[in-house]
């Protein structure tokens, strides 16, 4: 904002943004803090925020105690096949809910909306019978079908945005030109999109990766078990000692979605402003 | 963001070229629209318009998890057990406490930071890099990550208190009168990226002239607020706040790896509660009715403070 801040007001300003970097930075410096710590340092009754011996041990420890790389494969699998399944199959219907005002259209948007609000309860009973009938409990398969109708409703929400943002003139100049509408579509809308089509199957990706009450309920055994399940085991025995594994194993589940979030970051909140703007 | 998006798609575009070619295109339109919808449409009423519709239809059975009698029709049967159900109904309290205790000092303090971030400040990058944190974990480790602060002797949090000379701290996640507070403020801080990312949207949507015009005219920061800022964010503020509560109160994970519904069932939302008649003692339909209940209560609610909001901003 160009408008002239007084002195006071900008230090009160910076005094607020600092509260506001402490509160929202020092559980995750914990987090870190804790996980290269050697265990006589965790089990200090006065424990400091830089460890004075960092240690990797918590690390191997954790891998000990649970199958992290087989759950962490489960995850990568589970989150790949929904995110690319969810935008592929979500792109034709967000293209023609862009561009087409039909009561389908209305419809669809209307679900999306409405999905957001309904307790997963309502939903995961039923899916469990279901899934169970077709022999797809405790698969991940059954899972990943649940995460593809879960994605959905944000991957069309985010798509239809995207579509939005290509000029139906281009279109247009297309159809005069002689081309059917799938050619359009592939030929001239899909490469405007990609990038926007590559941000949805991420985020699909990250919410895939982060979800935990689908996999809790559909999946049964240790070994089909995706990482968020398999985290909550660590807090099975309430000792002192379980404190490092635990924070080492959570540190490193977050990084992959980290990462993503941090490429994709700039696009989710860009398109959430770009549609703010243009309405 | 859904809510605010679905305004976002009134108006726009016709479709293109529809005035011409009307005999021969429409055909083909819309035998190409339909192939561009099934792979979507399928899967979304299979597995999940059909699941939601069979759940309500379990709420009328008396449908359990590995019984060989079959499942029958019970009528209401499970909704006049809900209402003596003492325990449903505290939990049903708790989420609601749950739901405005983390909505509304959410939504202050991320309006704040959005309001900090849309100024031109120089740790600002820091900020909005910091703020995306909470939004891109994984519920559990969020769980995990304030067990860690609120460990009552390995904690960050009772040192500081130890620290700072005011006192031993305490056991934050299993005393009775502690928990559901503890498990508030990390709801409160796991939701707000995405409160101020939405609310810093709003805010940029904010015509800058007005701001100008009013600050000449001599208004001051709150007024300059409360006349042009707050005016030009309120469909947004309206509609994230609703989903909020909604989220809020239908969550599960962050509490499940916090306290588990512990102690003594303080913290114990409607979910874990629906959760554990579902899955740990096989009541399908008496949890679906649970369901059902939570469904149509937090619709009246919101339906109330829609309305209420609504004719607030006709009166202006």
């Amino acid at each position: 904002m160009s408008l002239r801040t007084s002195r006071p007001a900008r230090a009160g300003q910076y005094a607020a943004l600092l509260c506001y970097l402490v509160f929202l930075a020092f559980p995750f410096l914990w987090l870190i803090s804790t996980a290269f710590k050697p265990a006589p340092e965790l089990g200090s009754l006065h424990p400091t925020w830089i460890p004075e011996n960092p240690t990797l041990d918590n690390f191997r420890q954790a891998f000990d105690e649970q199958p992290l790389l087989r759950a962490a494969g489960n995850s990568l699998i589970a989150a790949l096949s929904a995110g690319v399944i969810a935008v592929v199959i979500a792109t034709p219907m967000a293209y023609v809910m862009a561009r087409h005002r039909s009561r389908l259209s209305t419809a669809a948007t209307g679900w999306v909306v409405v999905s957001q609000a309904f307790p997963f309860v309502l939903l995961i009973i039923p899916l469990f019978l279901v899934l169970k009938y077709l022999h797809l409990i405790n698969s991940l398969w059954g899972l990943i079908m649940v995460y593809v109708v879960w994605s959905l409703p944000f991957a069309l929400w985010m798509l239809v945005g995207y579509v939005r943002a290509v000029p139906p003139e281009l279109e247009e100049a297309a159809a005069v030109d002689g081309a059917d509408r799938l050619r359009i579509l592939v030929s001239v809308t899909a490469p405007l999109l990609a990038p926007g089509i590559v941000a949805t199957a991420l985020f699909a990706f990250i919410t895939a990766w982060n979800e935990f009450f689908f996999a809790l309920v559909l999946l049964k055994t240790p070994e089909k078990q995706t990482l968020p399940v398999v985290l909550t085991h660590f807090l099975g025995a309430e000792g002192a000692s379980d404190l490092g594994p635990l924070a080492a194993a959570a540190f490193l589940a977050t990084l992959p979605s980290l990462v993503l979030f941090a490429v994709i970051q700039r696009r989710i909140t860009g398109g959430m402003l770009a549609g703010a703007v243009k309405s | 963001m859904t809510l605010a998006n679905a305004t976002v798609q009134s108006g726009r575009h016709g479709p293109p070229g529809s005035p011409r070619g009307k005999q021969s295109g429409q055909i083909n339109r819309n035998a190409g629209t339909w192939f561009l919808v099934l792979p979507a449409l399928i899967p979304i009423l299979v597995l999940s318009v059909g699941p939601l519709l069979y759940g309500i239809a379990l709420a009328f059975t008396d449908s359990q998890s590995g019984r060989t009698r079959s499942t029958q029709w019970v009528g209401v049967l499970n909704f006049q057990d809900l209402l003596h159900d003492g325990l449903f109904w505290e939990s049903f309290r708790i989420g609601l406490f749950w739901a405005v205790g983390v909505t509304v000092p959410q939504f202050v303090l991320a309006l704040g930071l959005a309001l900090l971030l849309n100024e031109n400040l120089r740790m600002r990058w820091l900020a909005r890099a910091l703020a995306i944190i909470p939004w891109a974990m994984p519920e559990v480790v969020v769980g995990i990550m304030w067990r860690l602060v609120y460990n009552p002797d390995a904690g960050i949090l009772n040192e500081t208190i130890r620290d700072l000379g005011l006192g031993d701290g305490r056991d934050w996640l299993t005393g009775l009168a502690t928990a559901l507070p503890a498990v508030i403020v990390v709801g409160i801080w796991a939701g707000m990226p995405q409160t101020t990312v939405a609310l810093l949207a709003g805010l940029q949507n904010t015509p800058h002239e007005l701001h100008e015009a009013a600050a000449l005219d001599g208004a001051g920061a709150w007024r300059r607020f409360r006349t042009v800022t707050w005016p030009a964010l309120r469909p947004v503020a309206l509609s994230i706040t609703a989903l909020n509560f909604i989220w809020n109160f239908n969550s599960f994970a962050l509490v499940y790896v916090l306290t588990n519904g512990g102690p003594g069932g303080r913290t114990r939302l409607p979910m874990l509660f629906a959760y554990e008649e579902a899955f740990r003692y096989g009541q399908f339909g008496y949890a679906a009715a649970m369901g059902c209940v939570m469904v149509a209560v937090i619709s009246v609610i919101l339906a109330v403070y829609l309305a209420g909001r609504l004719r607030g901003g006709e009166d202006r």
